[in-house]
C-alpha cells in the first residue's frame, strides 16, 4: 500500500501544474470566517469594492479623503467582503476500489486518493479550508491539514461498496465525492439528496477501471467481488457483456440525473487515462469555470 | 498393409481413426472449468441470466491438440514400421544361389557387400533355404548347403585382385545345376562380354537380382616419364560431374621406412573419364618410389606399382687411361657418356671409391689389370647382381688378363694381341656385324649397314664360347660376349668404346644394345627376348583392396606370360623380379579400357544398402503422451490456474536464472603474457622512451632496495607495465614519468586506469622538469601531463599541506626532493571542513589515500641504482647532494608507506581519546 508520504508527493506534483484553485464563491450564509473569496458585497476584506457616499452612522475614520476631495460629497471606501469556503471531501475506501485489471494502471482507490488529495492541495492553495467527511477531520487550512488529509486518506474500509458519508458536512458548504459508485444506488441518492437538502453543492467523481468499462471477459467465469462476499457465475461471460454495459450506462445516467436534480456535477474518470485531466475537471467544477450557475 | 515406406502390423486398428470426429463433438460438449475472477462490477451483474445453458466451446486448438494425441495413440498402436522387409521376399523358399564377382573392383564395396551377404544368409537360414555362394573369380562347384554354413565362412570370403575371365565364367556355367533356384548376383559394375551369357543361363533357372554398389570406380595408370616429370593418368568408369581425386606417391624414406612421399590432386573435368597430372620429383626420391595410389578408393585398380622404369640406374664409368687433353672424341668414355647421360646417373672416380656407392652398372673401358683387392671387391659386387661392362682396347689387348685361364671378370679367354683388319697393313675388308644369334638379348635389333669393325680382341676358341657370344661379326668372331656371374653378369665388347676400333659407338645400335643390356633405363620397352623365358619371381603382390603383400610364397612366372597373360590366380598384379631388373604388372591395362556394365532391360538391379526396419509405434505413443502433457498445461492455462502469481513468477525467474547462470559464468581469464607478481612489486608505466623506461626501472629498483633494507616492505623486482595490455590491479603504486614522446593511451587503457584509481591505486606523475618549470602547462612535459591526465578521474588537488599524512608515514619530511628540488608536490585536496583538533599538531584530513601525486622532481633519477647498487645519476653536489638523494629515498619510502597503510598515521588524532578511554 502506498505510503502517505509518497501519496503526498505525487499529489503535490499533480497539483503543481494547475493555478491556485479558488472555489466558486457562493453565497454561503452563516459562514463568516474570512477568506479570499469576494462575496460581491461590501464587507471585511482586503480588495477594494466601491466608494459610497457617507451615510449617517459612518465613522469619520472611514471617509476616504482623497476620493472625497475630488468632489463635493464625502465618500467611504468599502472593501469586498471575503470569506473562506469549506470543502468536504469523501473518498470511497471500500473494497471495490482496490481493483485494477492490469499492472499498467493503478488501483481505483489509489487514483481516487491521488485526485482527492491533489484537489485538496489546490483548494488549500486557493485559501479554502478542506476537510474529510467521516474521519472527524474538520475543514482547516494550511500545509498541516494537507498532511493530515494524506494520512487520513490511507485508511481502508472493509465494506464491499462504499456509501457517501455525510458526517461533518456543513450546511451550505461544498463537497467532493470520489468513488466508483457501483454500490446500491439507493444509498448514493439518499446521501446526495440529503446533502442537497442541507444546501451543500459539489461534484461526484466516478473512478472506473477500463476493464469495468469494456468487460473483456470470455468463457465460463465466476465473478467475485473484491471482498469475496458476492459471486456471480456465468457460462458465457462474453454474452453478458452487452447487458452489463447497459447496466453500467444506466448507472451513469442515474448518477448524472441525480446530480442534475441536486445541482451537483458528475464526471466519470478511468484509471488508464491521465489523472491530470480529471484534476482539471475537478478544478473547473470547483471553481465554476466550466459553467457558472446563476448565482443565488 | 504398407503406406509408402511405412507398413502397419495391425492395420485394422486404423479404423478407429474414423471415430475421431465423434470424439471431436464429445469433447466440445464438455465445458471447461470456470475461471474465477475478481471483479468489482459484479454488483451490476447480479441477476443477469445466461441466455442458453450451453457453455462456451473449448477452443479449437485445444480440441486439435487432443485429437492429435488420440490419433497418435491409434496410429502408434497400429504398429507402423518404417522400411519394412517385403514379406514376399522374406518368405521366399527354394534354393538360393549367391554369386559375387569378387574381383578387385568389388573390393571398394566389400564391407557393404559382406554386410548384405550376412543379412541375406541369415534370412535364408531362417527360411531354411539351401544356399550356394560362389565367387566368379574363383569358380567352384555349386553346392547347396545350409546358409549358416556359408555364413560361418563369410568372414574369410574376400575378393581377388583379378577380374573373372571368360574361362572362369564358362566353368561356372558348366557347374550350374539344372534345377530351379533364385539367384542373387553381386556385380562389381565392370562390363564384360560374358556377363550376358551367364545372366541368360541364370534367368532360365529362376529369378535373378543384381546387387551393385554405387561408388564410382577410379583406376590409376602406371606413371609415364614425360619431360623429366612423372605423368599420372586416372580413369573413371563413368563420365559425370567434376571430381577430384588425390594420388599419393608411396615410397621409402632414406632410412627405409615406408611413407607417403608426395601427393597430386587430379581433377576430372565434367563429362571426361580421364584426368592427367604431372608430378615432378627429384630423381633420388623417384628411385625410392614403390607405388602410386588414389586415396580412398580401396581397390587394387587404384594402385600403380612402380618398377625399374622409373628409377635411373647409376652407372660408373672407369677408363683405363687418363684423358688425353683436348682430344675429347678420342676419350674412351665419350660415346658412353653421350649414350647414358639422358637416362642414367653417371658416377666417376676410382674403383675403390665407386664400389661402396653400389652402382647398378660399372663400365671398365680398356682397363687391363686390376689389383687383387679390386678384383675381389668387383667380383663380390658382380655376384651380388651388378652388371660389369667391359670394353677392349690397346691396354686390354696388351695385358695378360684372361690369357691362359679365364679370368673371373672376363667372359672369355683372349688371344694375345688381337687383330686388325682392313687397315693399310692388313688384308681384308673391315668386318660387318652378323645377325644376332637366337639367345641374344640383341635379337630383333636392326643392324645398320655402316657399322664396321676394323680391330678387335680375339677370343680363344672354347667349347663354351658359342653360348657366351651374343653378337658376332660376319666372319664368326665374337663382338660381344657375356657371362653370368652369380646374380650379375660380365659383358665384354671386343672393341673400344670410342670410334678407334669400330664405328659401332657412332651408330644408334650402340645405344639400343646398351638398353637391351639394361644398362640404360626408363625406355619402357618390352622385355628383351632372352628374359621372356626366364622365371620372374613376385616380390610384392597386391591384394584386391590394393594392399601390397609379400609374394614370397607364390610361384614364379615366365617373362612372356608376365607381360601378356591376363591376371589370374597364377599371375597376380605385383612387382616381379627377373635376372637383372624388376617389372611391375599393374591392373590397369591400356589395351583393355574398362566400361560400365549394361544390364539388359528388365533386370532387377538393387543397391548394396537396405534401410533398417524401424518400428515407429513407440515414437508415436511418446508423441501422443507429450501432446497430452501439453493439453494439461493448456487446460490449466485456459481455466486461469496457470495465471502467473507472484510466487510462480519469482520461481520462473529463479529457474530462468539457474538456466542462464552457467552461460553467464565468467569466461576464464585470458592468459596473461605478463607474469603476475607473487609479491608486492612497484611498477612504472612504459613510455616508449627506452632511456626513460630504463631509468624508471632502475629508480624503482633502488627504491625497492631501500624499502627492503629499511622497512618491513619487501617488494619484488619492479615491473614495467604497458597500459594497453597489462593488468594494473597487482600494483599499489604506478610511477609514470611524463614525456611528450609517449602516445596518448587508448580509451580502454584509460577505462582501466580509472578503475585502478577508484579501487585504491596510486599514480605518481613525474614531469621531471622541476629544474626549469613550475607546476602547470608552462613546460612541454606539463602540457603533455595535462593531456595525458585529462581523461583520468582525478579529484581536486592542492600542494601537499604541511600536515599531510605523506609527511609522516615513515619519516618526518617537509619537502620531497628528487633529482631536482623545490617544486611543490600536489596531492588530493583536503576536504574543506577539515579542522585541526585542539591540541593536535595536524588536521584530520581526508580519509583515503590520494589517488595521484604529481610533481616534477625526477625522483626515479634520484633513486636509480645500477646493477651493483651504486647510484646511476649524480644528484646535487657533494654531501648536500647525497643528503638530497637520501631525502628522495625517504620520500619514496613515505609514499609507499602511504599507499600501503593509508591514513594510519592520521589516526593518531584519536590517540588521546583512546588513552582517555583506557584510563577509565
Amino acid at each position: 500500500m502506498t505510503h502517505d508520504a509518497t501519496l503526498r508527493t505525487r499529489a503535490e506534483t499533480q497539483a503543481a501544474r494547475l493555478p491556485a484553485l479558488l472555489a466558486r464563491a457562493d453565497h454561503l450564509a452563516g459562514t463568516v470566517l474570512m477568506g479570499e473569496h469576494g462575496r460581491r458585497r461590501a464587507g471585511q476584506g482586503d480588495d477594494f469594492w466601491q466608494y459610497r457616499p457617507v451615510q449617517p452612522g459612518d465613522s469619520r475614520r472611514h471617509i476616504d479623503w482623497r476620493r472625497s476631495a475630488r468632489s463635493d460629497a464625502e465618500f467611504v471606501r468599502q472593501h469586498e467582503w471575503q470569506i473562506a469556503q469549506s470543502v468536504m471531501i469523501w473518498v470511497d475506501q471500500a473494497a471495490s476500489m482496490r481493483f485494477t485489471s492490469s499492472d499498467a494502471q493503478p488501483q481505483k482507490a489509489d487514483r481516487a486518493r491521488l485526485l482527492a488529495l491533489a484537489a485538496a492541495i489546490l483548494l488549500n492553495r486557493g485559501g479554502e479550508r478542506v476537510g474529510l467527511t467521516g474521519h472527524g477531520l474538520p475543514p482547516r487550512r494550511g500545509a498541516a491539514q494537507v498532511a493530515r488529509l494524506a494520512s487520513a486518506l490511507m485508511t481502508e474500509d472493509a465494506a464491499e461498496y462504499g456509501t457517501p458519508d455525510l458526517s461533518g458536512l456543513k450546511a451550505q458548504g461544498h463537497a467532493l465525492f470520489v468513488s466508483d459508485f457501483l454500490g446500491e444506488i439507493g444509498g448514493i441518492s439518499a446521501a446526495l439528496t440529503s446533502a442537497a437538502d442541507r444546501g451543500v453543492r459539489g461534484c461526484l467523481l466516478q473512478v472506473l477501471d477500463p476493464a469495468e468499462e469494456s468487460f473483456p471477459y470470455r468463457g465460463r467465469t465466476i465473478f467475485e467481488s473484491i471482498g469475496g462476499t458476492m459471486a456471480h457465475e456465468t457460462l458465457k461471460a462474453n454474452e453478458l457483456r452487452d447487458r452489463y454495459l447497459d447496466r453500467l450506462a444506466t448507472r451513469k445516467t442515474e448518477l448524472a440525473a441525480l446530480c442534475a436534480t441536486t445541482g451537483w456535477r458528475f464526471h466519470c474518470h478511468h484509471t488508464d487515462s491521465s489523472a491530470q485531466s480529471a484534476l482539471l475537471w475537478v478544478h473547473g467544477a470547483m471553481s465554476g469555470a466550466t459553467g457558472r450557475e446563476t448565482g443565488r | 498393409m504398407t503406406l509408402g515406406p511405412i507398413a502397419f502390423t495391425a492395420p485394422w486398428l486404423l479404423l478407429a481413426l474414423a471415430a475421431l470426429p465423434i470424439l471431436w463433438i464429445l469433447l466440445r460438449a464438455v465445458p471447461p472449468a470456470p475461471v474465477r475472477r475478481r471483479f468489482p462490477g459484479v454488483a451490476l451483474l447480479l441477476g443477469l441470466r445466461d441466455d442458453d445453458s450451453v457453455t462456451d466451446r473449448t477452443p479449437w486448438w485445444l480440441l486439435l491438440l487432443r485429437m492429435l494425441a488420440v490419433a497418435g495413440v491409434i496410429v502408434g498402436l497400429a504398429g507402423p514400421v518404417l522400411n519394412p522387409r517385403a514379406e514376399a521376399e522374406a518368405t521366399r523358399t527354394g534354393p538360393l544361389l549367391i554369386i559375387t564377382d569378387a574381383s578387385w573392383a568389388s573390393a571398394r564395396d566389400w564391407p557393404a557387400t559382406r554386410a548384405l551377404l550376412d543379412t541375406m544368409l541369415a534370412e535364408a537360414g531362417r527360411n531354411g533355404r539351401p544356399t550356394a555362394l560362389l565367387r566368379l573369380t574363383a569358380p567352384d562347384d555349386v553346392v547347396f548347403q545350409a546358409a549358416e554354413t556359408w555364413r560361418s565362412r563369410l568372414s574369410g570370403l574376400s575378393p581377388h585382385p583379378w577380374t573373372p575371365t571368360p574361362e572362369m565364367t564358362d566353368r561356372l556355367i558348366d557347374a550350374l545345376p539344372d534345377t530351379n533356384f533364385e539367384t542373387r548376383w553381386f556385380s562389381d559394375g565392370l562390363g564384360r562380354a560374358e556377363r550376358q551369357t551367364l545372366l541368360t543361363e541364370l534367368a532360365e533357372r529362376g529369378p535373378v537380382t543384381i546387387h551393385e554398389g554405387a561408388r564410382p570406380l577410379v583406376t590409376l595408370a602406371p606413371p609415364v616419364i614425360e619431360n623429366a616429370a612423372l605423368s599420372l593418368t586416372a580413369t573413371r568408369l563413368a563420365a559425370g560431374a567434376e571430381q577430384t581425386v588425390t594420388v599419393t606417391a608411396h615410397g621409402t624414406d632414406p632410412s627405409g621406412t615406408p611413407r607417403a612421399l608426395a601427393t597430386l590432386p587430379l581433377t576430372f573435368a565434367q563429362g571426361e573419364t580421364e584426368a592427367t597430372g604431372a608430378l615432378s620429383l627429384p630423381s633420388e626420391m623417384r628411385a625410392r618410389l614403390t607405388r602410386f595410389e588414389i586415396a580412398g578408393q580401396g581397390h587394387a585398380g587404384a594402385v600403380a606399382l612402380t618398377d625399374d622404369r622409373l628409377s635411373r640406374r647409376e652407372v660408373a664409368l672407369i677408363a683405363g687411361r687418363a684423358d688425353r687433353e683436348g682430344l675429347e672424341l678420342l676419350s674412351p668414355l665419350h660415346y658412353l657418356e653421350r649414350a647414358l647421360e639422358p637416362t642414367s646417373d653417371l658416377l666417376s672416380g676410382t674403383l675403390s671409391e665407386i664400389l661402396p656407392a653400389n652402382p647398378g652398372v660399372i663400365v671398365l673401358a680398356d682397363v687391363g689389370t686390376l689389383s687383387a683387392q679390386e678384383n675381389a671387391d668387383l667380383l663380390a659386387w658382380t655376384e651380388a647382381g651388378g652388371t660389369l661392362l667391359r670394353f677392349a682396347g690397346p691396354r686390354l689387348a696388351a695385358s695378360d688378363v684372361s690369357r691362359d685361364a679365364e679370368a673371373p671378370l672376363m667372359p672369355v679367354r683372349l688371344r694375345s694381341g688381337g687383330r686388325t683388319v682392313g687397315g693399310a697393313m692388313s688384308w681384308g675388308e673391315p668386318k660387318k656385324l652378323a645377325p644376332f644369334p637366337e639367345n641374344s638379348p640383341f635379337q630383333g635389333l636392326d643392324i645398320p649397314d655402316d657399322v664396321r669393325v676394323s680391330s678387335q680382341v680375339m677370343a680363344q676358341p672354347d667349347p663354351i664360347l658359342a653360348e657366351r657370344v651374343i653378337a658376332g661379326l660376319t666372319d664368326g668372331t665374337p663382338l660381344v660376349t657375356r657371362k653370368r656371374v652369380g646374380a650379375g653378369q660380365v659383358v665384354l665388347f671386343h672393341v673400344t668404346a670410342n670410334a678407334e676400333w669400330s664405328t659401332l659407338p657412332l651408330s644408334g645400335l650402340f645405344v639400343q644394345m646398351l638398353e637391351r643390356l639394361s644398362i640404360t633405363s626408363g625406355t619402357g620397352e618390352a622385355l628383351p627376348p632372352d628374359l621372356a623365358d626366364a622365371s620372374w619371381q613376385p616380390i610384392t603382390v597386391l591384394t584386391a583392396s590394393g594392399r601390397p603383400e609379400s609374394g614370397d610364397t607364390l610361384p614364379g612366372v615366365t617373362g612372356a606370360r608376365l607381360l601378356t597373360a591376363p591376371l589370374g590366380p597364377d599371375l597376380r598384379p605385383g612387382l616381379y623380379e627377373g635376372p637383372d631388373r624388376r617389372v611391375a604388372r599393374n591392373i590397369h591395362d591400356p589395351d583393355h579400357a574398362l566400361a560400365p556394365v549394361r544390364w539388359p532391360q528388365g533386370t532387377s538391379v538393387e543397391g548394396l544398402s537396405r534401410g533398417a526396419e524401424a518400428p515407429l509405434g513407440g515414437w508415436l505413443l511418446a508423441a501422443a503422451l507429450g501432446l497430452l502433457m501439453a493439453d494439461i498445461i493448456a487446460s490449466l492455462a485456459l481455466s486461469g490456474r496457470l495465471a502467473p502469481t507472484r510466487a510462480t513468477r519469482t520461481g520462473a525467474a529463479i529457474a530462468l536464472l539457474a538456466l542462464t547462470l552457467p552461460l553467464m559464468a565468467p569466461a576464464p581469464a585470458a592468459a596473461q603474457d605478463q607474469p603476475i607478481p607473487e609479491e608486492l612489486a612497484l611498477a612504472h608505466v612504459l613510455t616508449g622512451d627506452a632511456q626513460l623506461d630504463e631509468i624508471a626501472q632502475a629508480g624503482l629498483q633502488g627504491l625497492s632496495q631501500t624499502l627492503f633494507f629499511r622497512t618491513s616492505v619487501e617488494p619484488d623486482d619492479p615491473v614495467g607495465v604497458n597500459l594497453e595490455t597489462d593488468e594494473l590491479a597487482f600494483y599499489p603504486l604506478l610511477y609514470w614519468p611524463v614525456t611528450p614522446e609517449q602516445p596518448i593511451p587508448s580509451d580502454e587503457a584509460y577505462a582501466r586506469l580509472n578503475t585502478y584509481l577508484r579501487t585504491g591505486g596510486m599514480i605518481l606523475f613525474d614531469t621531471r622538469d622541476a629544474d626549469i618549470a613550475g607546476f602547470g602547462a608552462s613546460s612541454r612535459n606539463g602540457a603533455w601531463l595535462q593531456r595525458l591526465a585529462a581523461p583520468l578521474d582525478i579529484p581536486p588537488l592542492e600542494p601537499v599541506p604541511d600536515d599531510h599524512v605523506l609527511t609522516r608515514t615513515f619519516y618526518l619530511l617537509q619537502d620531497f626532493p628528487g633529482r631536482h628540488m623545490g617544486r611543490p608536490v600536489w596531492v588530493e585536496a583536503a576536504p574543506p571542513d577539515a579542522e585541526r583538533i585542539e591540541g593536535m599538531p595536524f588536521r584530520n584530513l581526508n580519509d583515503g589515500v590520494t589517488p595521484v601525486v604529481i610533481g616534477g622532481n625526477d625522483w626515479a633519477a634520484a633513486w636509480a641504482v645500477n646493477g651493483v647498487g651504486n647510484p646511476m645519476l649524480p644528484v646535487g653536489r657533494g654531501f648536500a647532494g647525497e643528503r638530497q638523494r637520501e631525502l628522495a629515498y625517504r620520500f619514496g619510502v613515505n609514499l609507499v608507506m602511504h599507499v600501503l597503510t593509508g591514513n594510519y598515521k592520521s589516526d593518531q588524532v584519536h590517540v588521546p581519546a583512546l588513552l582517555d578511554r583506557l584510563g577509565q
